[in-house]
């Protein structure tokens, strides 16, 4: 596969490395961070394609982080990856901002196609 | 003012709280009495002073002057024959037996007697044997013995006798009076005179009666002494006998001329005689008893009025009162209700969420377990594996689809306005039902409309009456039947669903009560009554109607129309 890069983040680790190395094992590159801080450090220095992106964490939540994402680097294109529902009811605020809603669980093959979509709309923006 | 509002409360009875039908009977009733108290005692006093105060008037300005009168001319007439009894005594004690029984002797004292009271017409000596001894008068003398009759015996016992009135000397009127002398040799004598009385007709004009009025001496069994104007001549019996009494009396009654009279009358002493005077009911109190019967009648006209108003007015205050109890009643369980299902709504959506997570890493677990089969070809028992990772796969999107459905009914909490396919909704509600019907073999048959607009309404609303008709339906059926539910696309502003059972369906008598609130017909503790009245409520703010059919023992429909647009109302639920 081409070289797709992406941030995962969320706060269940054992999702996180399991959907990780799932992704890998699809040659998409994926550097992971479980929590909002932590992503947005790892963002100080390395450019991921699409960032996937949990809204119920503790500390900074998935829609601070967003929110400070997209002022930060408007070109990045965001996945919400939630346990809540899948429609931006209940998520005021946010749904303008991100590229698409996602509700766990979610099938493997939904989300790459998803990610498809999200860089292929990312690489058309810039 | 608390203390007063309590005290009122409690002596009518309000109830306090959602009162029972017996509380609302008992304070209509209180409230009642305590009005009619309040209007009518003033009403009924007022018309007992007027009387009172008449019957004292009537005492002062007719009844005193009456009585007054009857004893003044009792007086005269007592004095009249007082005075001819002292004249009989002064002859007794003035000359001897032997004196008086010689006749030339006794005519020469009854000559002078008869100049000083023309009215003695003879005179008589009775020795004490009752032998007759002596005479003076018109008459020839009588020899004779009086021993044994009722006068001579009385005389005896008393001392004095006056006689009732007879006709005697060219039918005057008479009536004899005698006593008897005891000297002390003891030779007794009764000396007897008869006495012409038309000089009681005298005394009784000397009364200055008006001539409606009457005056008359009557004797002790109802036999007239004296000329009446109007109950008839002397020695007549008028139908008129005055109840015996000592005291001068006044009586009310009706006289058989069919005037209203008053008739006062009092005993003379020492005979049988007694004196009545009549006096016909004046015209301004004959004008008072008129209308005293006017009164009479526009009070007890008027006290039904008020009687009649009151019942009314307290009807319809009571049961307005009542309304708004269950009105506010219903506004409270309502909001209790929609309280409860927003707990178990965010309470669903936590549930769902928390269990979502773990259902994540169960699906990328199994996912990169499938993965990992997948890639390693040689991988032993590969194809059983992967079946059973599919396996795993497949139930945790049966847990998706829980715990997805879980957070739509959470969602349904919130009120909003949004594009709506009636369909899909209808869909979505009917996938609570899915597993009940199964069990109780209920057929659930669609007939939706494919080219159903899309509308613009409350989801969350709208699947909660679909829920609550959709549960009515399978409470209608025992076992084993059917439920139809239909769209259709009815006009440009509306469009209709129906739910059709073939349940037990309702009599006309329960149909009439179904959207009020707390009626039910489910075992107490079964149902709150309160499902149809919500569900009316909502379909009635979102615009729409809601309808009912139904025929015992064939089944119910229940057609609900929802504007096609529904405007989202301000600081509605």
């Amino acid at each position: 596969m081409i070289n797709w890069k992406v941030l995962l983040v969320d706060d269940e680790k054992d999702f996180v490395l399991t959907l990780a190395e799932r992704l890998g094992l699809r040659g998409i590159e994926v550097i992971t961070a479980f929590d909002g801080e932590g992503a947005l450090q790892i963002l100080k220095n390395c450019r991921p394609d699409v960032m996937i992106l949990d809204l119920m964490m503790p500390g900074m939540s998935g829609s601070v982080v967003l929110e400070k994402v997209k002022k930060l680097y408007p070109g990045l294109q965001v996945i919400i990856l939630t346990g809540m529902g899948s429609t931006p009811e209940g998520t005021t605020g946010v749904d303008l901002c991100a590229f698409e809603y996602l509700s766990k669980p979610v099938k493997i093959d939904d989300l790459i196609d998803k990610i498809g979509r999200a860089i292929k709309k990312g690489s058309a923006v810039n | 003012m608390k203390p007063l509002n309590d005290m009122i409360s409690q002596l009518v009875g309000i109830p306090a709280e959602d009162g029972a039908p017996k509380g609302y009977r008992t304070a209509k009733r209180n409230i009642s009495i305590l009005i009619l108290v309040i209007t009518l005692a003033p009403t009924i006093v007022m018309t007992a002073i007027n009387y009172l105060e008449y019957q004292r008037s009537l005492k002062e300005e007719i009844l005193a002057p009456m009585r007054a009168l009857v004893n003044k001319t009792k007086d005269s007439f007592e004095l009249f024959l007082s005075e001819r009894l002292s004249t009989l005594n002064f002859i007794s004690s003035a000359y001897t037996y032997d004196e008086l029984a010689d006749e030339k002797k006794l005519n020469r004292i009854f000559r002078v007697i008869k100049k000083e009271f023309e009215d003695f017409v003879d005179l008589d000596l009775i020795n004490s044997d009752g032998t007759h001894i002596s005479y003076a008068g018109p008459y020839y003398s009588q020899n004779g013995n009086y021993a044994g009759q009722g006068w001579f015996d009385q005389v005896k016992v008393k001392g004095v006798y006056v006689s009732d009135v007879f006709r005697g000397f060219q039918r005057f009127p008479n009536i004899a009076v005698a006593v008897q002398h005891i000297p002390n040799d003891g030779r007794e004598w009764i000396l007897r005179a008869t006495i012409n009385i038309e000089k009681f007709d005298n005394l009784i004009s000397s009364m200055n009666l008006d001539p409606e009025s009457d005056a008359f001496l009557i004797n002790h069994q109802g036999v007239l002494q004296t000329k009446s104007k109007f109950y008839g001549d002397v020695l007549e019996q008028p139908p008129l006998v005055p109840p015996k009494s000592l005291e001068p009396i006044v009586i009310e009654q009706t006289d058989y001329l069919g005037r209203h009279v008053f008739l006062a009358y009092s005993y003379l002493n020492y005979t049988n005689f007694i004196f009545a005077l009549v006096r016909p009911l004046p015209d301004t109190l004959k004008e008072w008893y008129i209308s005293r019967a006017g009164l009479l009648i526009s009070l007890l006209a008027f006290v039904v009025g008020i009687f009649l108003m009151v019942l009314k007015l307290t009807d319809i205050t009571i049961s307005r009162i009542k309304e708004s109890d269950d009105k506010r009643l219903l506004a409270m369980r309502e909001m209790e209700h929609s309280h409860k299902l927003a707990s178990i709504g965010r309470l669903a959506a936590g549930v769902a969420h928390e269990v979502n997570n773990p259902l994540a890493i169960v699906n990328e677990k199994a996912g990169l377990m499938k993965d990992l089969i997948e890639y390693r070809a040689d991988f032993p028992d590969r194809e059983k594996f992967l079946n059973l990772v599919d396996a795993i796969i497949q139930t945790v999107e049966r847990c998706r689809a829980i715990t997805h459905r879980l957070l739509g009914f959470a969602r349904r909490i919130d009120v909003e306005i949004q594009i709506l396919d009636l369909n899909e909704v209808i869909k979505e509600t009917l996938a609570f039902l899915e597993k009940e019907a199964l069990y109780r073999n209920i057929a659930i048959k669609l007939n939706l409309d494919k080219n159903l607009p899309r509308i613009l309404s409350d989801k969350g609303q709208l699947q909660q009456v679909f829920l609550n008709l959709l549960n009515n339906a399978f409470a209608a059926i025992e076992t084993g039947g059917t439920v139809y539910v239909a769209t259709f696309d009815r006009d440009e502003k509306m469009v209709g669903v129906t739910f059709e059972d073939t349940g037990q369906g309702m009599s006309d008598e329960t149909l009439k009560h179904i959207f009020e609130p707390f009626f039910t017909t489910k075992k107490a503790g079964y149902g709150t009554g309160l499902g149809l009245s919500i569900s009316s409520g909502i379909i009635k703010r979102l615009g729409g109607e809601m309808g009912v059919r139904s025929k015992l023992g064939e089944g119910t429909t229940f057609t609900i129309y929802i504007p096609k647009e529904t405007l989202q109302q301000t600081g509605d639920s």
